[in-house]
Protein backbone atom coordinates (compact mmCIF):
# COMPACT_ATOMS: atom_id res chain seq x y z
CA UNK A 1 0.00 0.00 0.00
CA UNK A 2 1.14 3.85 -0.86
CA UNK A 3 0.64 6.64 1.54
CA UNK A 4 -1.60 8.81 0.42
CA UNK A 5 -1.41 11.49 2.73
CA UNK A 6 1.92 11.94 4.68
CA UNK A 7 2.54 15.14 6.88
CA UNK A 8 5.86 15.32 8.26
CA UNK A 9 6.45 18.47 11.01
CA UNK A 10 3.54 20.22 10.55
CA UNK A 11 4.17 23.89 12.69
CA UNK A 12 0.87 25.99 12.47
CA UNK A 13 0.64 29.25 14.82
CA UNK A 14 -1.94 31.83 15.44
CA UNK A 15 -0.01 35.21 16.33
CA UNK A 16 1.10 33.69 19.36
CA UNK A 17 -1.09 30.49 19.89
CA UNK A 18 0.90 27.38 18.69
CA UNK A 19 -1.75 24.64 17.91
CA UNK A 20 0.29 22.50 15.87
CA UNK A 21 3.60 21.41 16.80
CA UNK A 22 5.06 18.97 14.66
CA UNK A 23 2.91 16.94 13.69
CA UNK A 24 3.56 12.91 11.82
CA UNK A 25 1.11 11.45 10.57
CA UNK A 26 0.61 9.25 7.40
CA UNK A 27 -2.85 7.66 6.04
CA UNK A 28 -1.97 4.45 3.44
CA UNK A 29 -4.13 4.56 0.10
CA UNK A 30 -7.82 2.72 0.86
CA UNK A 31 -7.40 2.85 4.71
CA UNK A 32 -9.37 4.78 7.15
CA UNK A 33 -8.07 6.70 9.59
CA UNK A 34 -9.87 8.32 12.55
CA UNK A 35 -7.75 11.10 14.74
CA UNK A 36 -9.07 11.46 18.51
CA UNK A 37 -8.27 14.23 20.62
CA UNK A 38 -9.68 16.90 22.79
CA UNK A 39 -11.82 19.78 21.95
CA UNK A 40 -8.76 22.71 21.11
CA UNK A 41 -6.63 20.53 20.33
CA UNK A 42 -5.75 21.37 16.69
CA UNK A 43 -7.70 18.46 15.01
CA UNK A 44 -9.61 20.87 12.62
CA UNK A 45 -7.02 23.12 11.49
CA UNK A 46 -4.67 20.06 10.44
CA UNK A 47 -7.37 18.76 8.52
CA UNK A 48 -7.64 22.59 6.96
CA UNK A 49 -3.84 22.25 6.43
CA UNK A 50 -4.19 19.67 4.32
CA UNK A 51 -6.81 21.12 2.99
CA UNK A 52 -5.07 24.36 1.91
CA UNK A 53 -7.03 25.95 3.43
CA UNK A 54 -4.75 27.65 5.92
CA UNK A 55 -0.82 27.17 5.48
CA UNK A 56 1.58 26.08 7.72
CA UNK A 57 4.61 27.93 8.86
CA UNK A 58 7.24 24.86 8.83
CA UNK A 59 6.86 21.33 7.40
CA UNK A 60 5.71 19.29 4.84
CA UNK A 61 2.40 18.00 3.73
CA UNK A 62 2.39 15.63 0.37
CA UNK A 63 -0.70 13.82 -1.49
CA UNK A 64 0.00 11.44 -3.30
CA UNK A 65 3.94 12.16 -3.18
CA UNK A 66 3.10 15.70 -4.42
CA UNK A 67 4.35 18.42 -1.97
CA UNK A 68 1.48 20.46 -1.10
CA UNK A 69 2.68 23.19 1.45
CA UNK A 70 3.39 26.77 -0.61
CA UNK A 71 1.18 25.87 -3.35
CA UNK A 72 -1.04 28.37 -4.45
CA UNK A 73 -5.26 27.71 -5.07
CA UNK A 74 -4.42 27.40 -8.66
CA UNK A 75 -1.72 25.56 -8.71
CA UNK A 76 -3.12 22.28 -6.56
CA UNK A 77 -5.98 21.96 -8.72
CA UNK A 78 -5.84 18.49 -9.46
CA UNK A 79 -4.76 17.90 -6.00
CA UNK A 80 -8.16 19.99 -4.93
CA UNK A 81 -10.44 17.56 -7.25
CA UNK A 82 -9.69 14.33 -5.35
CA UNK A 83 -10.60 15.70 -1.95
CA UNK A 84 -14.10 16.17 -0.36
CA UNK A 85 -14.72 17.10 2.69
CA UNK A 86 -17.05 17.28 5.32
CA UNK A 87 -17.43 20.27 7.79
CA UNK A 88 -17.74 20.25 11.45
CA UNK A 89 -21.04 22.23 11.03
CA UNK A 90 -22.02 20.85 7.34
CA UNK A 91 -21.22 24.51 5.82
CA UNK A 92 -24.09 24.10 3.33
CA UNK A 93 -24.39 27.20 1.59
CA UNK A 94 -27.95 28.44 2.68
CA UNK A 95 -28.87 30.71 -0.44
CA UNK A 96 -29.03 27.57 -2.26
CA UNK A 97 -31.86 24.85 -1.86
CA UNK A 98 -30.34 21.05 -1.02
CA UNK A 99 -30.07 19.83 -4.74
CA UNK A 100 -27.69 22.72 -5.28
CA UNK A 101 -25.67 22.37 -2.85
CA UNK A 102 -25.32 18.43 -3.43
CA UNK A 103 -24.56 18.76 -7.15
CA UNK A 104 -22.92 21.86 -6.76
CA UNK A 105 -19.43 20.82 -8.48
CA UNK A 106 -21.32 19.25 -10.90
CA UNK A 107 -22.94 22.91 -11.77
CA UNK A 108 -19.81 25.09 -11.06
CA UNK A 109 -17.20 23.27 -12.75
CA UNK A 110 -18.31 20.00 -14.20
CA UNK A 111 -20.98 22.03 -16.55
CA UNK A 112 -23.56 19.85 -16.26
CA UNK A 113 -27.05 21.37 -17.17
CA UNK A 114 -29.47 22.02 -14.29
CA UNK A 115 -31.47 18.48 -14.52
CA UNK A 116 -28.55 16.06 -14.97
CA UNK A 117 -27.32 18.36 -11.59
CA UNK A 118 -30.91 17.22 -10.21
CA UNK A 119 -30.79 13.87 -11.11
CA UNK A 120 -26.97 13.17 -9.65
CA UNK A 121 -27.83 14.85 -6.32
CA UNK A 122 -31.12 12.51 -6.36
CA UNK A 123 -28.10 9.52 -6.22
CA UNK A 124 -25.83 11.54 -4.08
CA UNK A 125 -28.42 12.11 -1.74
CA UNK A 126 -29.77 8.05 -1.61
CA UNK A 127 -26.27 7.08 -0.60
CA UNK A 128 -27.14 8.63 2.49
CA UNK A 129 -30.11 7.50 2.70
CA UNK A 130 -32.18 10.42 1.55
CA UNK A 131 -35.02 10.25 -0.32
CA UNK A 132 -35.70 13.42 -3.32
CA UNK A 133 -38.71 15.31 -1.05
CA UNK A 134 -35.22 16.85 0.23
CA UNK A 135 -34.20 18.67 -3.16
CA UNK A 136 -36.13 22.11 -3.10
CA UNK A 137 -35.49 22.35 0.53
CA UNK A 138 -33.36 24.78 2.32
CA UNK A 139 -30.89 23.63 4.49
CA UNK A 140 -32.20 26.26 7.26
CA UNK A 141 -34.81 24.23 7.40
CA UNK A 142 -33.40 21.01 7.86
CA UNK A 143 -32.71 19.15 11.65
CA UNK A 144 -29.09 18.24 13.17
CA UNK A 145 -28.70 15.15 11.72
CA UNK A 146 -30.31 15.74 8.09
CA UNK A 147 -27.74 18.35 7.52
CA UNK A 148 -24.89 16.17 8.23
CA UNK A 149 -26.30 13.53 6.22
CA UNK A 150 -27.20 16.66 3.15
CA UNK A 151 -23.10 17.61 4.10
CA UNK A 152 -22.24 14.55 3.26
CA UNK A 153 -23.78 13.64 0.01
CA UNK A 154 -22.42 16.91 -0.88
CA UNK A 155 -18.68 15.56 0.14
CA UNK A 156 -19.21 12.13 -2.03
CA UNK A 157 -21.41 13.85 -4.98
CA UNK A 158 -17.84 13.71 -6.90
CA UNK A 159 -16.25 10.52 -6.13
CA UNK A 160 -13.60 11.84 -4.40
CA UNK A 161 -10.38 9.65 -3.92
CA UNK A 162 -10.10 10.98 -0.49
CA UNK A 163 -12.62 12.20 1.78
CA UNK A 164 -12.28 14.55 5.31
CA UNK A 165 -15.07 14.35 7.62
CA UNK A 166 -14.78 17.16 10.81
CA UNK A 167 -16.75 15.31 13.76
CA UNK A 168 -19.05 13.62 11.68
CA UNK A 169 -21.11 12.60 14.67
CA UNK A 170 -20.80 15.14 17.03
CA UNK A 171 -24.33 17.07 18.40
CA UNK A 172 -26.22 14.15 16.87
CA UNK A 173 -28.41 11.27 19.04
CA UNK A 174 -26.87 7.57 19.48
CA UNK A 175 -29.21 6.30 17.04
CA UNK A 176 -28.81 9.08 13.70
CA UNK A 177 -24.41 8.52 14.76
CA UNK A 178 -24.69 4.60 14.48
CA UNK A 179 -26.47 5.61 11.13
CA UNK A 180 -23.98 8.35 10.09
CA UNK A 181 -21.25 6.00 11.09
CA UNK A 182 -22.65 3.29 8.77
CA UNK A 183 -22.88 5.57 6.25
CA UNK A 184 -19.30 6.43 6.54
CA UNK A 185 -17.94 3.00 6.23
CA UNK A 186 -20.31 2.20 3.32
CA UNK A 187 -19.20 5.45 1.05
CA UNK A 188 -15.73 4.26 1.71
CA UNK A 189 -16.10 0.75 0.93
CA UNK A 190 -18.89 1.77 -2.07
CA UNK A 191 -16.03 4.59 -3.63
CA UNK A 192 -12.66 3.28 -2.46
CA UNK A 193 -12.15 6.38 -0.82
CA UNK A 194 -9.03 7.15 1.38
CA UNK A 195 -10.14 8.57 4.48
CA UNK A 196 -9.61 10.81 7.91
CA UNK A 197 -11.55 11.62 10.25
CA UNK A 198 -11.86 13.26 13.29
CA UNK A 199 -13.53 12.52 16.43
CA UNK A 200 -14.18 12.73 19.98
CA UNK A 201 -16.85 10.28 20.22
CA UNK A 202 -15.23 6.13 20.99
CA UNK A 203 -18.14 4.77 19.24
CA UNK A 204 -16.90 6.30 15.49
CA UNK A 205 -13.72 4.98 16.55
CA UNK A 206 -14.66 1.27 16.86
CA UNK A 207 -17.26 1.40 13.86
CA UNK A 208 -14.96 3.60 11.35
CA UNK A 209 -11.22 3.20 11.94
CA UNK A 210 -8.73 1.16 10.40
CA UNK A 211 -6.09 3.04 12.16
CA UNK A 212 -6.17 5.80 14.76
CA UNK A 213 -4.25 8.34 15.96
CA UNK A 214 -4.63 11.04 19.10
CA UNK A 215 -3.26 14.41 18.71
CA UNK A 216 -2.58 15.97 22.19
CA UNK A 217 -1.39 19.40 22.67
CA UNK A 218 -0.27 20.23 19.05
CA UNK A 219 1.74 16.08 17.92
CA UNK A 220 0.23 13.11 17.58
CA UNK A 221 1.34 11.16 21.08
CA UNK A 222 -0.04 7.97 20.26
CA UNK A 223 -0.99 5.82 16.90
CA UNK A 224 -2.03 2.35 16.25
CA UNK A 225 -4.73 0.04 14.83
CA UNK A 226 -7.49 -1.27 16.63
CA UNK A 227 -5.77 -4.25 18.11
CA UNK A 228 -3.58 -2.18 19.40
CA UNK A 229 -5.61 0.12 20.40
CA UNK A 230 -7.73 -2.31 22.44
CA UNK A 231 -3.92 -3.54 23.97
CA UNK A 232 -1.98 -0.08 24.89
CA UNK A 233 -1.42 0.90 28.38
CA UNK A 234 -0.67 4.05 27.37
CA UNK A 235 -2.12 7.19 29.85
CA UNK A 236 -2.78 9.89 27.53
CA UNK A 237 -5.01 7.16 25.05
CA UNK A 238 -6.44 5.32 28.45
CA UNK A 239 -7.44 8.84 29.85
CA UNK A 240 -9.17 9.60 26.53
CA UNK A 241 -10.37 6.16 25.28
CA UNK A 242 -12.22 5.55 28.55
CA UNK A 243 -13.32 9.69 29.13
CA UNK A 244 -12.12 10.38 32.38
CA UNK A 245 -11.65 13.84 34.31
CA UNK A 246 -8.47 12.60 36.19
CA UNK A 247 -5.10 11.72 34.00
CA UNK A 248 -1.83 13.11 32.27
CA UNK A 249 -4.32 15.16 30.05
CA UNK A 250 -4.93 18.61 30.92
CA UNK A 251 -8.34 19.97 29.75
CA UNK A 252 -8.29 22.76 27.90
CA UNK A 253 -10.80 25.23 29.82
CA UNK A 254 -8.71 24.28 33.08
CA UNK A 255 -5.91 25.96 30.94
CA UNK A 256 -7.88 28.62 29.30
CA UNK A 257 -8.84 29.89 33.01
CA UNK A 258 -5.01 29.41 34.44
CA UNK A 259 -3.94 31.83 32.01
CA UNK A 260 -6.55 34.12 32.34
CA UNK A 261 -7.86 34.16 28.90
CA UNK A 262 -11.25 32.51 29.28
CA UNK A 263 -13.32 33.10 25.69
CA UNK B 1 -7.34 32.97 -1.45
CA UNK B 2 -4.01 32.65 -3.43
CA UNK B 3 -2.74 35.71 -1.41
CA UNK B 4 -3.74 33.86 2.02
CA UNK B 5 -0.16 33.56 3.12
CA UNK B 6 1.02 37.46 2.68
CA UNK B 7 -2.18 38.65 4.53
CA UNK B 8 -1.88 35.81 7.31
CA UNK B 9 1.49 37.70 8.06
CA UNK B 10 -0.07 40.93 7.86
CA UNK B 11 -2.55 39.65 10.83
CA UNK B 12 -0.44 38.27 12.40
CA UNK B 13 1.47 41.34 12.54
CA UNK B 14 -1.70 43.31 13.32
CA UNK B 15 -2.60 40.56 16.06
CA UNK B 16 0.75 41.27 17.65
CA UNK B 17 0.32 44.80 17.74
CA UNK B 18 -2.82 44.60 19.75
CA UNK B 19 -0.89 42.73 22.64
CA UNK B 20 0.01 45.13 25.07
CA UNK B 21 2.91 44.53 27.11
CA UNK B 22 2.20 45.11 30.81
CA UNK B 23 2.10 49.15 31.99
CA UNK B 24 4.49 48.65 34.79
CA UNK B 25 7.53 47.57 32.64
CA UNK B 26 6.97 50.54 30.41
CA UNK B 27 7.55 54.59 30.92
CA UNK B 28 4.60 56.08 30.13
CA UNK B 29 5.86 58.12 27.49
CA UNK B 30 6.63 54.62 26.15
CA UNK B 31 3.31 53.51 26.51
CA UNK B 32 2.29 56.40 24.31
CA UNK B 33 4.85 55.82 21.31
CA UNK B 34 3.96 52.20 21.22
CA UNK B 35 0.37 52.91 21.49
CA UNK B 36 0.88 55.43 17.79
CA UNK B 37 3.10 52.92 16.73
CA UNK B 38 0.51 49.94 17.55
CA UNK B 39 -1.97 52.15 15.70
CA UNK B 40 0.13 52.92 12.33
CA UNK B 41 0.92 48.88 12.13
CA UNK B 42 -1.99 47.89 12.24
CA UNK B 43 -3.48 50.43 9.71
CA UNK B 44 -0.74 49.73 7.30
CA UNK B 45 -1.61 46.47 7.54
CA UNK B 46 -5.30 46.94 6.89
CA UNK B 47 -4.29 49.14 3.85
CA UNK B 48 -2.03 46.66 2.81
CA UNK B 49 -4.57 43.23 3.45
CA UNK B 50 -7.20 45.84 1.59
CA UNK B 51 -5.15 46.23 -1.33
CA UNK B 52 -4.13 42.90 -1.79
CA UNK B 53 -7.61 42.05 -1.74
CA UNK B 54 -8.92 44.59 -4.34
CA UNK B 55 -5.83 43.35 -6.53
CA UNK B 56 -7.74 39.63 -5.94
CA UNK B 57 -10.75 40.93 -7.36
CA UNK B 58 -9.58 42.60 -10.42
CA UNK B 59 -7.93 39.69 -11.10
CA UNK B 60 -11.36 37.88 -10.73
CA UNK B 61 -13.24 40.11 -12.87
CA UNK B 62 -10.66 40.58 -15.36
CA UNK B 63 -10.16 36.62 -16.06
CA UNK B 64 -13.60 35.25 -15.48
CA UNK B 65 -15.31 32.29 -15.29
CA UNK B 66 -18.09 34.73 -14.60
CA UNK B 67 -21.12 33.56 -13.04
CA UNK B 68 -23.94 35.33 -14.75
CA UNK B 69 -26.76 33.96 -12.95
CA UNK B 70 -24.92 35.23 -9.36
CA UNK B 71 -24.11 38.71 -11.08
CA UNK B 72 -27.76 38.80 -12.28
CA UNK B 73 -28.89 37.98 -8.81
CA UNK B 74 -26.81 40.71 -7.49
CA UNK B 75 -27.88 43.08 -9.80
CA UNK B 76 -31.57 42.49 -8.82
CA UNK B 77 -30.85 42.83 -5.14
CA UNK B 78 -28.40 45.69 -5.27
CA UNK B 79 -30.04 47.59 -8.12
CA UNK B 80 -33.30 47.02 -8.82
CA UNK B 81 -34.61 46.78 -5.02
CA UNK B 82 -32.71 49.49 -4.04
CA UNK B 83 -34.66 52.08 -6.17
CA UNK B 84 -37.11 53.25 -3.85
CA UNK B 85 -34.80 53.69 -1.06
CA UNK B 86 -32.66 55.92 -3.93
CA UNK B 87 -36.13 57.57 -5.13
CA UNK B 88 -37.14 58.30 -2.03
CA UNK B 89 -34.07 60.23 -0.81
CA UNK B 90 -33.91 62.14 -4.10
CA UNK B 91 -37.48 63.55 -4.07
CA UNK B 92 -36.94 65.38 -0.54
CA UNK B 93 -33.44 66.01 -0.99
CA UNK B 94 -34.65 68.32 -4.05
CA UNK B 95 -37.56 69.43 -2.29
CA UNK B 96 -35.69 70.72 0.65
CA UNK B 97 -32.97 72.42 -1.65
CA UNK B 98 -35.75 73.95 -3.52
CA UNK B 99 -36.94 75.58 -0.07
CA UNK B 100 -33.58 76.60 0.83
CA UNK B 101 -32.78 78.23 -2.20
CA UNK B 102 -36.37 80.11 -2.55
CA UNK B 103 -35.90 81.41 0.98
CA UNK B 104 -32.36 81.84 0.84
CA UNK B 105 -31.98 83.95 -2.11
CA UNK B 106 -34.44 87.40 -1.90
CA UNK B 107 -36.89 85.99 -3.78
CA UNK B 108 -35.57 87.90 -6.66
CA UNK B 109 -35.98 85.94 -10.13
CA UNK B 110 -36.65 83.02 -8.59
CA UNK B 111 -38.22 80.55 -10.79
CA UNK B 112 -34.59 80.34 -12.85
CA UNK B 113 -32.46 80.48 -9.84
CA UNK B 114 -33.99 78.07 -8.19
CA UNK B 115 -34.60 75.47 -10.86
CA UNK B 116 -30.71 76.04 -11.55
CA UNK B 117 -29.57 75.38 -8.15
CA UNK B 118 -31.40 72.27 -7.80
CA UNK B 119 -30.48 70.68 -11.22
CA UNK B 120 -26.64 71.28 -10.55
CA UNK B 121 -26.93 70.52 -7.05
CA UNK B 122 -28.70 67.32 -7.74
CA UNK B 123 -27.05 65.79 -10.48
CA UNK B 124 -23.26 67.09 -9.24
CA UNK B 125 -23.63 66.28 -5.60
CA UNK B 126 -26.50 65.00 -3.77
CA UNK B 127 -27.71 62.66 -6.33
CA UNK B 128 -25.17 60.76 -6.40
CA UNK B 129 -23.37 61.12 -3.08
CA UNK B 130 -27.00 60.51 -0.98
CA UNK B 131 -27.72 57.94 -3.14
CA UNK B 132 -24.19 56.45 -2.32
CA UNK B 133 -25.15 56.86 1.43
CA UNK B 134 -28.11 55.24 1.21
CA UNK B 135 -26.87 52.07 -0.77
CA UNK B 136 -23.34 52.29 1.92
CA UNK B 137 -26.38 51.10 4.59
CA UNK B 138 -28.48 49.38 2.87
CA UNK B 139 -26.05 46.98 0.30
CA UNK B 140 -22.81 46.95 2.47
CA UNK B 141 -24.34 45.89 5.63
CA UNK B 142 -26.51 43.27 3.34
CA UNK B 143 -22.96 42.03 1.74
CA UNK B 144 -20.76 42.35 5.07
CA UNK B 145 -23.49 40.20 7.09
CA UNK B 146 -23.97 37.83 4.25
CA UNK B 147 -20.15 37.18 3.19
CA UNK B 148 -19.24 37.25 7.34
CA UNK B 149 -21.28 34.38 8.06
CA UNK B 150 -20.60 32.43 5.61
CA UNK B 151 -16.97 32.65 6.62
CA UNK B 152 -18.07 32.04 10.24
CA UNK B 153 -19.91 29.13 9.66
CA UNK B 154 -17.28 27.92 7.15
CA UNK B 155 -18.97 27.98 3.85
CA UNK B 156 -16.39 30.25 2.46
CA UNK B 157 -13.95 27.18 2.98
CA UNK B 158 -16.72 24.85 1.57
CA UNK B 159 -16.48 26.72 -1.83
CA UNK B 160 -13.00 26.33 -1.65
CA UNK B 161 -12.57 22.54 -1.19
CA UNK B 162 -15.55 22.41 -3.92
CA UNK B 163 -13.18 24.00 -6.18
CA UNK B 164 -14.36 27.47 -6.80
CA UNK B 165 -12.73 30.58 -6.23
CA UNK B 166 -14.83 32.67 -3.65
CA UNK B 167 -13.82 35.52 -5.54
CA UNK B 168 -15.09 34.75 -8.46
CA UNK B 169 -18.22 33.70 -6.97
CA UNK B 170 -18.89 35.75 -3.92
CA UNK B 171 -17.09 38.68 -4.66
CA UNK B 172 -16.77 39.67 -8.42
CA UNK B 173 -20.73 39.40 -8.90
CA UNK B 174 -21.32 41.87 -5.68
CA UNK B 175 -18.76 44.13 -7.27
CA UNK B 176 -19.75 44.10 -10.94
CA UNK B 177 -23.43 44.47 -10.04
CA UNK B 178 -23.09 47.17 -7.36
CA UNK B 179 -20.43 49.33 -9.92
CA UNK B 180 -23.14 48.81 -12.96
CA UNK B 181 -26.43 49.63 -10.80
CA UNK B 182 -24.87 52.47 -9.19
CA UNK B 183 -24.53 54.78 -12.10
CA UNK B 184 -28.42 54.12 -13.28
CA UNK B 185 -29.22 54.48 -9.71
CA UNK B 186 -27.87 58.38 -9.79
CA UNK B 187 -29.71 58.83 -12.92
CA UNK B 188 -32.90 57.44 -11.28
CA UNK B 189 -31.82 59.90 -8.26
CA UNK B 190 -31.15 63.23 -10.57
CA UNK B 191 -34.31 62.65 -12.57
CA UNK B 192 -36.30 62.47 -9.35
CA UNK B 193 -34.28 64.88 -7.18
CA UNK B 194 -34.84 67.58 -9.70
CA UNK B 195 -38.43 66.92 -9.77
CA UNK B 196 -38.83 66.64 -5.83
CA UNK B 197 -38.04 70.84 -6.69
CA UNK B 198 -40.18 70.74 -9.42
CA UNK B 199 -42.98 69.54 -6.85
CA UNK B 200 -41.91 71.93 -4.10
CA UNK B 201 -41.47 74.69 -6.47
CA UNK B 202 -44.77 74.89 -7.92
CA UNK B 203 -47.23 73.70 -5.60
CA UNK B 204 -45.57 75.70 -2.71
CA UNK B 205 -43.76 79.23 -4.46
CA UNK B 206 -46.43 79.32 -7.23
CA UNK B 207 -44.15 78.58 -10.06
CA UNK B 208 -44.74 78.51 -13.55
CA UNK B 209 -43.98 75.03 -14.62
CA UNK B 210 -43.12 75.45 -17.93
CA UNK B 211 -40.80 78.12 -17.64
CA UNK B 212 -39.01 75.96 -14.73
CA UNK B 213 -38.35 72.70 -17.03
CA UNK B 214 -37.25 75.03 -19.56
CA UNK B 215 -34.44 76.94 -17.63
CA UNK B 216 -33.67 73.15 -15.66
CA UNK B 217 -33.60 72.06 -19.54
CA UNK B 218 -31.58 75.07 -20.48
CA UNK B 219 -28.78 75.64 -18.18
CA UNK B 220 -28.56 71.72 -17.52
CA UNK B 221 -25.22 70.39 -19.42
CA UNK B 222 -24.21 66.65 -20.40
CA UNK B 223 -21.16 67.06 -18.09
CA UNK B 224 -23.28 68.38 -15.16
CA UNK B 225 -24.63 64.43 -15.44
CA UNK B 226 -21.89 62.57 -16.31
CA UNK B 227 -19.66 64.12 -13.70
CA UNK B 228 -22.01 63.06 -10.99
CA UNK B 229 -22.37 58.82 -12.61
CA UNK B 230 -18.78 58.88 -12.60
CA UNK B 231 -18.94 59.30 -9.16
CA UNK B 232 -21.55 57.00 -8.57
CA UNK B 233 -19.77 54.79 -10.70
CA UNK B 234 -16.70 54.74 -8.13
CA UNK B 235 -19.00 54.97 -5.16
CA UNK B 236 -20.80 51.34 -6.34
CA UNK B 237 -17.03 50.43 -6.34
CA UNK B 238 -16.57 51.56 -3.06
CA UNK B 239 -19.68 50.14 -1.73
CA UNK B 240 -19.05 46.39 -2.78
CA UNK B 241 -15.76 46.26 -1.68
CA UNK B 242 -16.12 47.47 1.46
CA UNK B 243 -18.70 45.06 2.27
CA UNK B 244 -17.00 41.96 0.74
CA UNK B 245 -13.78 43.23 2.65
CA UNK B 246 -14.93 43.42 5.84
CA UNK B 247 -17.30 40.11 5.63
CA UNK B 248 -14.49 38.18 3.55
CA UNK B 249 -12.25 38.58 7.01
CA UNK B 250 -14.99 38.60 9.67
CA UNK B 251 -14.21 36.21 12.20
CA UNK B 252 -15.12 35.10 15.71
CA UNK B 253 -18.60 34.44 15.52
CA UNK B 254 -22.08 36.42 15.28
CA UNK B 255 -20.15 39.35 17.27
CA UNK B 256 -17.84 39.64 14.40
CA UNK B 257 -20.15 39.57 11.98
CA UNK B 258 -21.84 42.54 13.65
CA UNK B 259 -18.70 44.10 13.68
CA UNK B 260 -17.88 43.61 10.33
CA UNK B 261 -21.13 45.07 9.52
CA UNK B 262 -20.68 48.06 11.38
CA UNK B 263 -17.35 48.50 9.71
CA UNK B 264 -18.51 48.10 6.40
CA UNK B 265 -21.21 50.87 6.78
CA UNK B 266 -18.92 53.40 8.37
CA UNK B 267 -15.63 53.03 6.00
CA UNK B 268 -18.02 52.37 3.05
CA UNK B 269 -19.60 56.16 3.88
CA UNK B 270 -16.25 57.76 4.78
CA UNK B 271 -14.62 56.25 1.43
CA UNK B 272 -17.78 57.71 -0.89
CA UNK B 273 -17.30 61.22 0.94
CA UNK B 274 -14.00 61.36 0.70
CA UNK B 275 -13.42 59.96 -2.90
CA UNK B 276 -16.50 62.51 -3.33
CA UNK B 277 -14.24 65.35 -2.30
CA UNK B 278 -11.46 64.21 -4.35
CA UNK B 279 -13.39 63.80 -7.45
CA UNK B 280 -14.99 66.91 -7.14
CA UNK B 281 -12.14 69.22 -6.75
CA UNK B 282 -10.64 66.82 -10.10
CA UNK B 283 -13.66 67.35 -12.31
CA UNK B 284 -13.77 70.91 -11.49
CA UNK B 285 -11.08 72.35 -10.93
CA UNK B 286 -9.77 71.98 -14.62
N1 LIG C 1 -8.38 30.93 12.11
C1 LIG C 1 -7.95 30.88 13.39
N2 LIG C 1 -7.40 31.96 13.98
C2 LIG C 1 -6.96 31.92 15.24
N3 LIG C 1 -7.02 30.84 16.03
C3 LIG C 1 -7.54 29.72 15.52
C4 LIG C 1 -8.05 29.68 14.17
N4 LIG C 1 -8.51 28.44 13.93
C5 LIG C 1 -8.33 27.74 15.07
N5 LIG C 1 -7.74 28.50 16.02
C6 LIG C 1 -7.38 28.05 17.37
O1 LIG C 1 -6.69 26.84 17.27
C7 LIG C 1 -7.08 25.95 18.30
C8 LIG C 1 -7.47 24.63 17.72
O2 LIG C 1 -8.68 24.77 17.02
P1 LIG C 1 -9.40 23.57 16.29
O3 LIG C 1 -8.45 22.90 15.36
O4 LIG C 1 -10.63 24.12 15.67
O5 LIG C 1 -9.77 22.61 17.48
P2 LIG C 1 -10.49 21.19 17.42
O6 LIG C 1 -9.44 20.20 17.77
O7 LIG C 1 -11.57 21.24 18.44
O8 LIG C 1 -11.02 21.02 16.03
C9 LIG C 1 -8.21 26.63 19.05
O9 LIG C 1 -7.70 27.07 20.28
C10 LIG C 1 -8.61 27.78 18.20
O10 LIG C 1 -8.94 28.88 18.99
MG1 LIG D 1 -12.86 21.08 15.24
Amino acid sequence: MSEKITLSNVHKTFGTKKVLRGVNLSVDEGQSLVVIGGSGSGKSVMLKSILGLLHPEQGSIKIDGTETVGLARNQRQEIDAQMGMLFQNGALFDSLPVWRNVAFQAIQNQGFSEADARDQAVDSLALVGLGPELLDLYPASLSGGMHKRVGLARAIACKPKIIFFDEPTTGLDPIMTDVINHLIRDCVQELGATTLTITHDMTSVRAIADKTALLYKGEIIWHGNAEELAASDDPFLLQFVNGLAEGPIEVEGQQISAAGEGQ
Amino acid sequence: MSFSPASEAAITVFGLTNKRPPIGQTGKHLTAFATIGRFFIGFFAQVGQLSLFIAETGKAIVRGPFYFRMIGQQIIRIGYLSLPVVALTSFFTGGALAIQIYYGGNQFNSETIVSTIVALGITRELGPVFGGLMLAGRVSAAIAAEIGTMRVTEQIDALTTLSTDPFKYLIAPRVIAATLCMPVLALVADIIGVFGGFVVSTQSFGFNAAIYVQSTVNFLSFDDISSGLIKALMFGFIIATMGCYNGYYSKGGAQGVGRATTNAVVTASILILAANYLMTSLLFSA
